[in-house]
């Protein structure tokens, strides 16, 4: 009995080790945003006083808060399309017969593998000719449509019974109305599954913005934090640049926080599908 | 209702991937008119030393990172495979790393690796051991790059062992016992077996993304020192947008797409040969 007890507390012990060296980084991270600029190397967490001197810099430096926007349009913009035009596809795949099915089928998988080296440089000389270099779209149209999110969704469908739609058909429902009034409230960790995926992929997205946003007032947050990181305007002061990060992960961990069985659920399955 | 997608990969698809091959063959710099240089970029790629750095940059950050990765995703999870209470605490704190921006992991690494005012060196001269200069030595800074992905991207796999192990009867388990099989035999003999599939996608999508590197070395290093960090995607960043060689990079972006796909179709033949 006391070896199972024993076991069991060096178990703990040594989870608890593994989740201190996750969690401990982002604790001294909050910690140093807090302290006076010349305390940050000082091993202890407890500064001297608080100090919020370094957001207050991040906030008269940047303009944090309309790239905080700029991320949280796009974001949305991006998942609220996704969600429709991939459901979209992926009902007709399941649902409906038509000729070059199969054909979609392949084009699709086919997508799935070309890697975005091969797509970066064209689609962003594509943007700049379509004059949206700059632009909320040249950030949004790029990524509306997913084949992941199609095939995700084409996955769950297949286990939602025929007879629904027939029944629906047989009231006299459109197929955009079966999908919305009867699909989508029975998919509902599909939904939950490609939505987180596809917001938190586009919020963290930096390379694509780099790329086709140049002006100050169009970047989104990830982008803006990493210029600001490497670039002259924090005056190298480690907790102004730290404070930056750290405004840009605080809506990620409040979400985190609350739904992360969700986000850990969606991510792994997707991966084990994918 | 497929016409979205079908527009759309009209578009973001066959397009660009038209337009790349065709690139491979010019020399332009978006201003001025394409000119037609036949293999000359093919040539140029051959003969390129950042090239081949940047390649053997990759390699090197992975020797270090999917091993790393594996092992210690395979131990987070035998952790985690307990009906225990607070489990779900554990497992949320393994995973919060992924769902964080990299911006953000690599901001903070980079002051944790600070030779002289960063943590972990602090931590070692506590320990009484010397400082380690983890992002300014050719050296080290490859492998400090390499530990924070795995620090980052670890709980994701973890997740993904976890329900390759939880997918495991139990019944094997109790047979071997009976035979005598101690815990670690059934750990090589069972446990290891069943998961291979899980290891093969571990190491398959640590490879894409350790050729996709680029946030880390961008903020940490900037490819330094002595381009010991340069990563392919780095180089292509910089010849299409800081150079403007457009049809370089799409070269560059071409040969990095198949180097990938050759690399992770061998890994593919080996690791199911293997078990």
């Amino acid at each position: 009995m006391n070896k199972i007890l024993l076991g069991k507390i060096v178990h703990y012990l040594l989870l608890l080790i593994g989740a201190l060296s996750f969690l401990y980084p982002f604790i001294w991270m909050v910690s140093a945003t807090l302290k006076p600029e010349n305390e940050i190397a000082n091993l202890s967490l407890i500064p001297s006083h608080i100090t919020f001197d370094s957001y207050r810099a991040v906030f008269d430096k940047i303009p944090i808060v309309r790239s905080f926007l700029n991320s949280l349009f796009v974001s949305s913009a991006i998942t609220a399309s996704v969600l429709v035009f991939s459901s979209m596809v992926g009902y007709a795949m399941t649902f409906l017969s038509f000729r070059g099915k199969n054909l979609i089928f392949y084009i699709m998988l086919f997508t799935m593998m070309i890697p975005f080296q091969i797509t970066l440089i064209p689609t962003y000389i594509l943007i700049v000719k379509l004059g949206l270099a700059d632009s909320y779209l040249a950030l949004i149209l790029p990524f509306m449509v997913s084949a992941f999110g199609i095939f995700l969704f084409k996955q769950y469908f297949s286990s939602i019974p025929r007879d629904l739609i027939d029944a629906a058909r047989i009231d006299g429902s459109s197929e955009v109305m079966i999908l919305f009034r009867v699909i989508w409230p029975n998919a509902f960790p599909a939904l939950v599954t490609v939505g987180i995926i596809t917001f938190l992929t586009t919020w963290n997205e930096v390379l694509w913005p780099l790329i086709v946003i140049r002006e100050q007032s169009m970047m989104t947050m990830p982008q803006m934090v990493t210029l600001f990181a490497i670039g002259g305007s924090a005056e190298s002061q480690q907790g102004v640049i730290l404070a930056s990060a750290m405004l840009l992960a605080i809506p990620v961990i409040i979400i985190y926080i609350f739904f992360q069985r969700y986000f850990i659920e969606s991510m792994a399955s997707s991966g084990v599908k994918g | 209702m497929s016409s979205p997608y079908l527009i759309f990969f009209l578009i973001f698809s066959v397009y660009p991937i038209l337009f790349s091959l065709t690139l491979v063959f010019h020399r332009w710099n978006i201003i001025s008119p394409m000119k037609f240089v036949g293999l000359e970029n093919i040539s140029y790629l051959i003969h390129d030393p950042l090239f081949w750095k940047s390649i053997t940059n990759t390699f090197y950050f992975l020797l270090i990172h999917i091993p790393l990765q594996v092992v210690l995703a395979l131990v987070l999870a035998n952790a985690l495979n307990r009906k225990m209470r607070g489990m779900t605490f554990f497992r949320a704190s393994f995973f919060l790393p992924v769902v964080i921006s990299g911006v953000v992991v690599t901001i903070l690494w980079k002051s944790l690796y600070s030779t002289e005012t960063g943590l972990l060196n602090n931590l070692l001269i506590q320990l009484g051991l010397f400082k380690i200069p983890w992002l300014t030595s050719v050296h080290w800074a490859m492998p400090s790059i390499a530990i924070m992905a795995t620090w980052k991207n670890v709980g994701l796999y973890t997740v993904f062992f976890l329900a390759g192990l939880q997918g495991i009867p139990r019944h094997l388990y109790d047979a071997a016992e009976l035979d005598g099989a101690s815990a670690f035999q059934q750990f090589i003999h069972i446990t290891v077996p069943i998961l291979n599939p899980v290891v093969l996608m571990v190491v398959i999508l640590s490879t894409i993304n350790g050729f996709n590197l680029f946030i880390e070395p961008y903020v940490t290093t900037g490819g330094g020192p002595v381009n010991s960090t340069l990563s392919v995607v780095l180089y292509i960043y910089r010849q299409a947008f800081s150079f403007y060689k457009m049809g370089y990079a799409a070269t560059l972006g071409f040969s990095l797409a198949m180097i990938i796909f050759i690399v992770t179709l061998i890994q593919k033949r080996v690791l199911e040969k293997d078990m």
